[in-house]
């Protein structure tokens, strides 16, 4: 056996772990975002009579008897309420339309039949109006067709966004019932908000440690490592501790009489508590990789340009901060990436102003149930992260991701 | 420390400004945990610091929490499951990411930057983003809410630490060494276990280390996957932190943070063990 070969073959069983534990999801992640059968696989007959229709008016007499036909038998299968759910996310309206249609036509279907009328397109076409007249109308048919493509894009439309217009074109939704679109926005400006307080207090930490004798410098980077150890959700905690309304900070500004106890300050459950509880998350990872890159620079730098007449603030600006800025970008770059999928902290300390794109993910994911949108708005995420990470790459390489 | 020489009274406040800062961030880090500590040994069902406390009456300091942990299964089962499912990822994670360390540092191995990156995907992807696709996946596999489900993925985020710190170990190791124990008649397995494995121990155990706190931390994919019956102790957490928040919960985040000592000692042991050997990690 050659080395190349023993090398890959060592390489070869978490390759394919990896494939098929992380890769194999992240690939039907994003095939759920613009690939949805459910409804074309429901309503099959109903499907292919509206496959000729031109959008105006009703469809064919076929369309009507295919679609009362499915919609009974989908109602007797107790399987047409997820597929009224997927329709009614197209348009509203569209759930009651179809369970409360369905009913009726199936006790039409159950008179005719004892009747012995014949149940061709002409009788449904009537009967369906007779139940909702909305069925003589495109809206709910161009509906139903656009809820039956399997390769769709409105799933992503709809994160970013964009909604139904009367003529069954998309366009942008009004301003106040946009959702997605300024939330990556908000997600966007508080990871930068993050990573920058994160820089401003990490780097005087990382310079002291990296210029303390060694000693010192191994206790002072062991109070940077504990907080990296120690378990999020205690860390989450501690900040409610600290900071709920009846918490020690609230409880001493009242103690020391700077506050009234009626005046309490809300710091938690809110936007402030993401922020502070993230930046105390996040801190470690700015400092650590400034901390690898500041202890590489000779101190004979500094010292020549205040000896060549450089005040020591002209020698941080223009000698030192220069020499730290891979360091910068690199340990920014991780601490925004990171700060940009956050989803237990603000979960737990953000109440309702300080919620992320994750979480509302997470919502589409467990409560609300239209993954197709969850899958959309994580496609996304995904996407910007990655833009990220090309960057990163770029500016210090992908592989040399360290842990301190 | 910034350079002596230039003493103004203008780069004194400068340097006063300075170390005031650096205080103040160090306590930032580190206070909000130390605070948990004292007031897990709370006499009262309260998350502040009663009057008694403050002046360290005895009477006012108890166990009751800690004894309160160990009442019905609400905190035993928890800690059971993170266990079980920690101790399992970390071995699939040691072993599968140590093999692929060893090939990944061989000079013959092909593809190696695309490898590595994709072995390195799971630890940088966030993590809501990983467990949606991880939950929808394992669910139409039948593998939500099990064991197995949450120990795989468990074991993929925790790979990627054991590669990158048996990596560092291996990092300017001298390959002709093992051509040289080959042709005084090691076979492979042998000269791995004699000259290699020696080497790359500290990288094995820290690596395994990260990955296995990074399992007993885990609580998105818990989350999304884990049912009843795969309660973890984050997981008991945040029910605790978001239904009803008792005590207890301090007592539990002191054990967390004594976790946390213990692992983070060891990690910087084998770390300076290494490092004076001649090797460096990280």
């Amino acid at each position: 056996m050659g080395p190349r070969l023993r090398a890959a073959g060592l390489a070869l069983p978490l390759v394919a772990f990896v494939s098929v534990t992380f890769l194999g999801p992240m690939v039907n992640l994003l095939t759920k975002s613009f690939y949805d059968p459910e409804v074309a696989d429901a309503l099959p007959e109903t499907m292919a009579a509206l496959r000729d229709w031109d959008g105006q008016g009703t469809p064919s007499d076929e369309a009507f008897a295919a679609t009362a036909r499915e919609f009974v038998a989908a109602r007797t299968e107790r399987t047409l309420g997820r597929t009224a759910n997927r329709v009614n996310r197209v348009a509203s309206g569209m759930r009651s339309t179809i369970m409360g249609g369905s009913r009726e036509m199936a006790e039409a279907a159950a008179v005719a039949e004892d009747a012995g009328v014949e149940m061709g397109g002409a009788f449904w076409r009537e009967t369906m109006i007779g139940i909702d007249s909305r069925w003589g109308g495109p809206e709910p048919w161009r509906a139903l067709r656009a809820a039956g493509q399997r390769l769709t894009a409105r799933h992503y439309l709809k994160a970013l966004d964009f909604e139904r217009g009367p003529d069954g074109g998309y366009q942008r939704a009004p301003e106040a019932w946009r959702i997605y679109v300024p939330l990556f926005w908000r997600t966007f400006l508080v990871s930068l908000g993050v990573t920058l307080l994160c820089l401003v207090i990490g780097y005087p930490v990382a310079h002291m440690i990296a210029n303390s004798p060694p000693k010192r410098a191994n206790v002072l980077l062991l109070l940077v490592l504990l907080p990296f150890w120690t378990s999020l959700l205690v860390r989450t905690t501690s900040w409610i501790v600290l900071l709920q309304n009846q918490g020690i900070v609230n409880d001493f500004l009242v103690a020391i009489g700077l506050i009234g106890d009626d005046g309490r300050i809300a710091m938690i459950y809110n936007m402030t508590g993401t922020f502070v509880a993230m930046t105390h998350v996040l801190l470690p990872f700015l400092v650590l990789p400034l901390y690898s890159v500041m202890r590489a620079i000779p101190p004979a730098y500094m010292n020549a340009a205040v000896s060549l007449g450089a005040t020591p603030f002209q020698a941080l600006r223009r000698v030192y901060w220069p020499q730290t800025l891979p360091g910068v970008g690199a340990g920014c770059l991780l601490t925004f990436i990171l700060a940009i999928g956050y989803y237990i902290t603000p979960a737990l300390v953000g109440g309702q102003s300080g919620q992320l794109i994750s979480n509302m993910i997470a919502y589409h994911v467990q409560t609300s149930l239209n993954w197709g949108l969850a899958a959309a708005l994580a496609a996304l995420l995904l996407g910007g992260v990655t833009l990220l990470y090309v960057v990163y790459d770029r500016l210090v390489g992908i592989d040399r991701i360290g842990l301190g | 420390m910034m350079v002596g020489g230039a003493l103004s009274p203008g780069y004194r406040v400068a340097r006063w400004g300075y170390l005031a800062f650096c205080v103040a961030a160090f306590v930032f880090l580190i206070a909000p945990i130390l605070v948990l500590v004292p007031l897990s040994f709370n006499a009262e069902p309260y998350f502040t610091f009663t009057e008694g406390m403050l002046r360290l009456d005895p009477e006012a300091y108890s166990l009751r929490w800690y004894r309160s942990i160990l009442d019905g299964d609400e905190w035993t089962r928890p800690l059971a499951n993170s266990l079980i499912i920690g101790i399992s990822a970390t071995v699939v994670a040691t072993v599968l990411g140590a093999a692929a360390a060893l090939g990944l540092a061989h000079p013959a191995m092909p593809g190696r930057k695309i490898v590595t990156a994709l072995l390195i995907s799971p630890m940088i992807t966030p993590v809501i983003i990983a467990g949606v696709g991880m939950f929808f996946f394992y669910s139409s596999l039948g593998l939500a809410q099990t064991h197995v489900g949450i120990i795989l993925a468990h074991a993929v985020f925790g790979a990627p630490f054991v590669v990158i710190t048996v990596s560092a170990t291996l990092a300017g190791f001298d390959w002709t060494v093992m051509r040289a124990a080959a042709n005084l008649g090691a076979n492979p397995l042998v000269a791995f276990r004699r000259v290699q494995l020696p080497l790359i121990l500290p990288g094995v155990i820290s690596g395994s280390l990260f990955a296995f706190a990074a399992s007993f931390d885990e609580l998105v994919i818990v989350l999304f996957m884990g049912g009843l019956e795969q309660r973890t102790l984050p997981r008991q957490m945040w029910s605790g932190i978001r239904e009803e928040i008792s005590p207890t919960i301090l007592a539990v985040a002191t054990f967390l943070i004594v976790f946390a000592l213990l692992a983070l000692s060891t990690v910087e042991w084998l770390r300076r063990r290494g490092a004076s050997g001649g090797q460096r990690a990280g």
